[in-house]
């Protein structure tokens, strides 16, 4: 990555194949996108890298970035992977989860550390913090990075729900540097943390952490770019080396509600999916939500496995790892006080409200444009068609007001006019338009 | 003659974590071993269904292993409350695994049918208030 290109988003557009169908804007659940001059655009500020409309987009269009294997793999000496427990899944056929460990060893990793493991390390520990209490309740899982992202732009009072912990990536990848430089002997700029990703999500919180000042990941491999040169390698093994050391509830992780299970507790609410998700946090800051202890939120259908960068469709996959969870130890890492020490368990800093999208620094300013919206939106017919290039027909009022769209955007709106000029310039009454039916009261 | 591999695990009831370790490390043992898949799987599913319910039930126990050339032997011995009915306790669906680790997919209520099942042979020696020990073989191939 050069000097100039700084990154923002994993989520990106290829112009050639959008078409404009505005399936996307209509989407996303931050109505972060708009189609001006028939291509998409997605607005910075709003994107919370979800994936949404890379999962909707009828002309694979939407793509998420990723770092490639052949770009990175010539920078380091030594080379880990970091698998998340989401690729388990992807493959038919598999009872031991040491074909996909091994097979990356012969895909061209030195070494192999599952994330699974901190997953249960973090259990552990988030275990301890519910009991001794000093968290919030109800606690919301800081796992997907969307929703962190979603909760710091929309819902300023949940902010201190947020669980203050590394995510599992952060801490395998802390773990495995130090574990690396032991077995190689080399310094840390030799050694290569990779992780194999299932969504975009995780790409954009490696380049920019939450809450981490830094990261020990290197580099973010979607599971979609190696599936294929993998699944080669796997197929070649007869007999593979004894490398996992997961029990079932850090592999359960890639599904949803297996972090919330490794809880041990029964108040919990696991939810997936960015609608519902949304849906939860709204009553949750309704207060509505007071006897739970914990809550589990995943952008993602089925958690996950159902990340834009998987092969596998969400629901395939999660039966099959239900299946290599079974007859595993519950849990095969633990954490300890040296990891609280040495590895940093907690977030640098808390997460502050940081809204997306504000009308104005002044309350008054910001009464006043919410006002001309409101008058600005009663003027459209309330559709909701798309055909301006916004989500809805207030989303294009909101634009307007922000000085980033015109009234006769709209197509119903631009008709009235040409009508009411069409009968100017013909010296008469313009004719008759026939009455309309439905949509927003005049 | 050479003697027999004599293993000793002790169960602790430690929060339910460490919960099928000790059944985990046999099984791999036994493919160190070069032993029958078919051996191996019965083996790790049937002392693990016993584990599983050593800590779900009794507060953690005692598992002894004794692996010959032709077959091997696993007793397991807690402390705990005893079984009260254990023909109905053998039933496909029984259970009174408490609900909080139903989330981890325990408590189907098919433990015992499973060690049944997988072991060539099941003996169960309980008391009620006293404790129980299970005695499970399963042969080489």
């Amino acid at each position: 990555m050069t000097e100039q290109t700084k990154f923002s988003h994993s989520v990106t557009l290829d112009v050639d194949k959008c078409m404009g169908c505005t399936t996307c804007i209509r989407h996303c659940p931050m109505e972060a996108i708009r189609v001006r001059d028939g291509k998409a655009c997605i607005t910075t500020e709003r994107c919370i890298d979800c994936g949404e409309c890379i999962r909707v987009c009828p002309h694979k269009a939407k793509q998420a970035v990723f770092d490639k294997w052949e770009d990175n793999a010539g920078r380091f000496k030594y080379r880990v992977a970091l698998p998340a427990p989401t690729l388990y899944g992807q493959f038919n056929n598999l009872d031991d989860v040491d074909y996909v460990l091994t097979g990356l060893r012969r895909f061209g990793f030195d070494m192999v550390f599952e994330v699974s493991r901190a997953a249960e390390i973090i259990s552990d520990y988030t275990r301890k913090l519910i009991s001794t209490g000093g968290l919030v309740t109800p606690v919301i899982s800081s796992a997907c990075p969307a929703v962190v992202r979603l909760i710091r732009a929309r819902f300023p009072h949940l902010c201190e729900h947020v669980l203050p912990i590394r995510a599992p990536i952060h801490l395998a990848a802390a773990i495995a540097r130090r574990e690396a430089m032991e077995r190689s002997g080399l310094p840390s700029e030799d050694i290569g943390i990779f992780f194999i990703s299932p969504c975009p999500a995780k790409m954009t919180d490696v380049k920019l952490p939450l809450g981490l000042e830094h990261t020990d990941v290197d580099c973010v491999l979607s599971i979609s770019d190696i599936y294929k040169d993998l699944l080669k390698q796997m197929n070649k093994l007869t007999e593979p080396e004894m490398i996992s050391r997961s029990g079932l509830l850090g592999i359960g992780w890639a599904t949803s509600g297996g972090e919330s299970a490794g809880l041990l507790e029964e108040k919990y609410l696991a939810a997936d999916g960015i609608d519902q998700v949304i849906k939860v946090l709204e009553e949750l800051e309704d207060e509505k939500l007071g006897d739970l202890e914990f809550i589990e939120l995943n952008a993602c259908p089925g958690g996950c496995v159902g990340g834009a960068a998987a092969v596998e469709n969400p629901f395939v996959a999660k039966a099959r790892i239900q299946m290599l969870r079974k007859y595993l130890p519950v849990s095969r890492n633990k954490f300890t006080e040296r990891d609280m020490d040495e590895l940093h368990m907690d977030w640098s800093f808390p997460l502050q409200y940081s809204p997306d999208a504000p009308l104005s620094e002044n309350m008054t300013e910001a009464m006043q444009k919410m006002q001309r919206i409101e008058q600005i939106a009663a003027t459209f017919p309330g559709l909701d068609c798309g055909a301006c290039g916004a989500p809805s027909c207030r989303a294009l009022a909101e634009d307007i007001v922000r000085g980033n769209a015109n009234r006769t955007d709209c197509l119903f709106i631009l008709k009235k006019r040409l009508e009411e000029l069409f009968g100017e310039v013909r010296g008469g009454t313009a004719p008759p338009s026939p009455e309309r039916t439905g949509g927003k009261k005049q | 003659m050479p003697e027999n591999l004599k293993l000793h695990y002790v169960v602790e009831e430690d929060d339910f974590t460490s919960a099928g370790a000790a059944s985990g490390d046999v099984k791999k043992l036994l493919r160190q071993l070069g032993a029958n898949p078919d051996v191996i799987r019965k083996v790790a599913i049937s002392m693990y269904e016993g584990e599983i319910n050593m800590v779900i039930h009794a507060n953690g126990g005692v598992i002894d292993v004794e692996i010959s050339p032709t077959r091997i032997t696993m007793v397991l011995t807690d402390h705990g409350p005893g079984i009260p009915d254990v023909e109905a306790a053998m039933q496909e669906g029984f259970s009174t695994a408490p609900d909080r680790i139903r989330s981890l997919g325990f408590g189907a209520g098919m433990g015992l049918p499973n060690m049944k099942k997988y072991a060539d042979t099941l003996k169960i020696d309980t008391v009620v208030g006293k404790g129980t020990t299970i005695t499970m073989t399963v042969n080489m191939k």
